[in-house]
């Protein structure tokens, strides 16, 4: 029961996703995840037992946990990403549960973008897979910089260290030149329960930590406090005070990046207009500074012209401001490019006008090659160049993941077709 | 300030208020949803939070089943006086009277037929968005729905076909009709809005509180002896300290037995609980595993 201690003294969040294949036991390890951490409550697993009966098996099955749909639960599959919440004494974490399935680039890229950390789950009868290249790829593309190798399934192999040491080395082969951080492989048994939140009695030979202990000491990733100053405006207040007759324009949105102080000299997009910053308000009282993740009103020295989708930025570091780019989009939806659609792109609070100028390769995920490509469908990964109508105010993705990130909006289906990474 | 500074309720609460301001500032007409439960509470100190000193950009909405808790109908009042904020209450009594709604038996959930009624009045007042309070714990057809979720022209979720939603770049662009519902505290949980409660020090309706009431013991769950759900002829009725995690439906909410009579107690037995909220305290939630995502498809918030 001491899993489960108030929340108030925990600061820190992790994000996590979790990829693999379809049948290589991700459900599975999710159930094994949130059982083994105290975090499936007794009625939950009441009902999984009743569907469990119904279905002749003998156990209590913890995958069907994670299928909260009719449609998944009728057809024994996901359909889409879901969002799981848990906790240990350590931290928080949100899990984003994602497919292994056919439309898997799209479902991915939707939970990689928020991820800080991927679980790349493996099957060790079946080692590495296409999929587990693809995957692979698709989170360091994401950004995330930190993976955790689950080879699961270990019970069916034996628990054989040879089997495990010759696919960690396999899979650091190709991961390696992908350029992550860091890669912790953990050898498992999801359906037994040895190495996920228990260590087991299975796998002595296996001194490294428990899933649960490397997803408690990863890094969560800060290197968005590090930045420079980003705050795309989302609104703009007019506030009269009643003896004064001038008005205050309160500037209302979040910190991106980087982090911003009480009389920094700072730079309005797209005029160019060069001012301070005069106070940072928030509902319980002014602050002196405000970090990335925080919500907030910002005054500055001089009335200028500012409306939502403009961004006010650290003066000696700017965006770069362009209206033509090189970025890498994921194409979501189910009908593919049309290039007399008309095409909208959101960054941050800025709603422009967007054209695909030019298709200057497709990514092959599966052998990590470009080649070369006439049109986008659907889970494509493509290098494109961007004309947008007015300039944008954007650092590369690699280096800030918020401003270097945009989706595409069809503006008659509103529909979003596409997410992009700026070179 | 580093990055320790933020704690877990910082960020949720900051992530809350950039949603809110991207509904008004992405939604021509929207709405935000007040039943005067714990959730739509926070949902009103993140609106203050986001849009203060001015008045909110949008109107509070009520959809009164007419089967509520008097104290929480009087919460709602009182608490809407207190923000000088403009309230809109739609009845599903008049919509089972025009014959929008049906039920069989006067007794029944009014839950399911919430939907008739937000569905109506979103077309009355053609809302584009409505802000709710829903979370992802709640339930796992939620855990699978965007914060931003698409609504088409009968108000019908489509858990197949959801708008991908990536980093925090969220669309609520819609046509005439069709309406967006945007779940700013999707991603807390039970315990994480207790904790703010805590942390704002923010008023609830008496009823959260432990008090004694005469419930009878129907499978796990303690149904509240009221007009509309008196005991079967064969149950005992007892007298027992309760208080309600949920506020919705009399006749589909029951309480847990509790002698946590403050916020901090309530604090605690959250964190121990070994049943859900919506497992311990609502009847219409155990009559099939999909009960809540077809509620969803036919409407509901």
């Amino acid at each position: 029961m001491d899993q489960h201690l108030p929340m108030e003294q925990h600061t820190e969040l992790l994000r996590f996703i979790t990829c693999g294949s379809v049948d290589d036991g991700k459900s599975t390890l999710i159930g094994r995840l949130l059982f083994d951490s105290k975090a499936i409550f007794e009625d939950q697993l009441a009902a999984l037992s009743a569907t469990s009966q119904r279905r002749g098996m003998s156990e209590t099955d913890l995958a069907l946990l994670t299928d909260g749909l009719q449609a998944e639960r009728e057809q024994g599959i996901t359909i889409d990403v879901a969002y799981r919440y848990f906790s240990t004494p350590k931290r928080r974490f949100i899990i984003a549960d994602t497919p292994g399935h056919e439309q898997y680039t799209r479902n991915m890229v939707t939970g990689a973008s928020t991820a800080d950390v991927a679980i790349i789950l493996m099957d060790v009868r079946k080692g590495v897979l296409p999929q587990t290249r693809r995957h692979t790829h698709i989170v360091r593309l994401l950004g995330i910089r930190q993976i955790i190798l689950a080879v699961n399934k270990m019970d069916l192999v034996n628990f054989d260290e040879k089997v495990f040491n010759q696919l960690h080395q396999e899979f650091l082969s190709f991961a390696n030149p992908m350029g992550f951080d860091d890669i912790i492989a953990v050898p498992m048994s999801a359906l037994q329960g040895d190495m996920v939140v228990d260590r087991g009695e299975s796998l002595p030979w296996y001194q490294g930590k428990t899933l649960i202990d490397v997803l408690e000491s990863v890094r969560v990733d800060e290197n968005i406090q590090h930045a420079p100053f980003r705050f795309p405006v989302q609104l703009v207040h007019r506030v009269r005070n009643n003896n004064e007759l001038n008005e205050r324009r309160l500037y209302l949105g979040r910190v991106e990046s980087g982090k911003v102080s009480v009389g920094d000299e700072v730079v309005v997009l797209p005029s160019g207009v060069n001012t301070q910053i005069t106070s940072i308000d928030t509902y319980d009282g002014a602050i002196n500074s405000a970090i990335a993740g925080q919500s907030v009103t910002i005054t500055l020295n001089e009335q200028v012209d500012i409306s939502r989708g403009d961004m006010i930025a650290e003066k000696d570091h700017p965006p770069r401001s362009e209206k033509s780019f090189s970025a890498l989009i994921c194409w979501l939806s189910n009908s593919g490019l049309d290039i007399t659609r008309r095409l909208l792109l959101r960054h941050g609070t800025q709603t422009v006008a967007v054209k695909i100028a030019a298709l200057e390769y497709k990514l092959d995920i599966n052998h990590s090659i470009h080649v070369p490509t006439e049109k986008i469908a659907m889970n494509d990964i493509v290098k494109v160049l961007v004309r947008v109508q007015q300039p944008i105010n954007m650092d590369s993705y690699e280096s800030n993941r918020p401003n270097g990130s945009f989706i595409i909006i069809d503006e008659l289906t509103n529909d979003t077709v596409a997410a992009g990474m700026i070179e | 300030m580093d990055v320790s500074a933020l704690n877990h309720l910082d960020r949720l609460e900051s992530e809350a208020i950039h949603i809110m301001r991207e509904v008004a500032a992405q939604s021509k007409n929207p709405a935000l949803l007040f039943s005067g439960g714990k959730d739509s509470i926070v949902l009103l100190r993140i609106a203050e939070k986001a849009f203060r000193p001015l008045a909110f950009p949008f109107p509070l909405v009520h959809i009164d089943t007419g089967h509520n808790f008097t104290e929480v109908i009087a919460f709602r009042d009182r608490r809407v006086k207190e923000l000088n904020e403009k309230l809109i209450v739609r009845s599903v009594e008049e919509s089972i009277k025009q014959g929008r709604a049906r039920i069989k038996t006067e007794n029944d959930s009014r839950n399911a037929l919430q939907a008739v009624t937000l569905v109506d009045t979103i077309n009355e007042f053609q809302f584009d968005a409505c802000i709710g309070g829903a979370r992802r714990d709640e339930e796992k057809a939620r855990a699978k729905e965007r914060i931003f979720s698409f609504r088409d022209e009968f108000g019908t979720w489509d858990p197949k076909n959801q708008r991908p939603e990536i980093w925090s770049l969220y669309n609520a662009r819609v046509h005439p009709g069709e309406n967006m519902r945007v779940f700013p505290i999707s991603n807390w949980t039970e315990l994480d809005v207790w904790s703010y409660i805590a942390r704002e020090n923010l008023a609830v309706p008496d009823i959260y509180y432990a008090h004694r009431r005469s419930v009878v013991r129907r499978g796990i769950q303690l149904v509240p002896v009221t007009d509309l759900t008196p005991p079967r002829p064969e149950e005992v009725v007892e007298e027992l300290w309760v208080r309600f995690r949920t506020v919705g439906d009399i006749t589909c909410t029951c309480p847990v037995a509790s002698e946590a009579k403050d916020v901090q107690a309530i604090i605690a037995e959250t964190a121990v609980t070994s049943v859900t909220e919506r497992g311990a305290t609502r009847m219409d939630d155990q009559t099939s595993e999909a009960s809540m995502e077809l509620r969803k498809k036919q409407g509901y918030f």
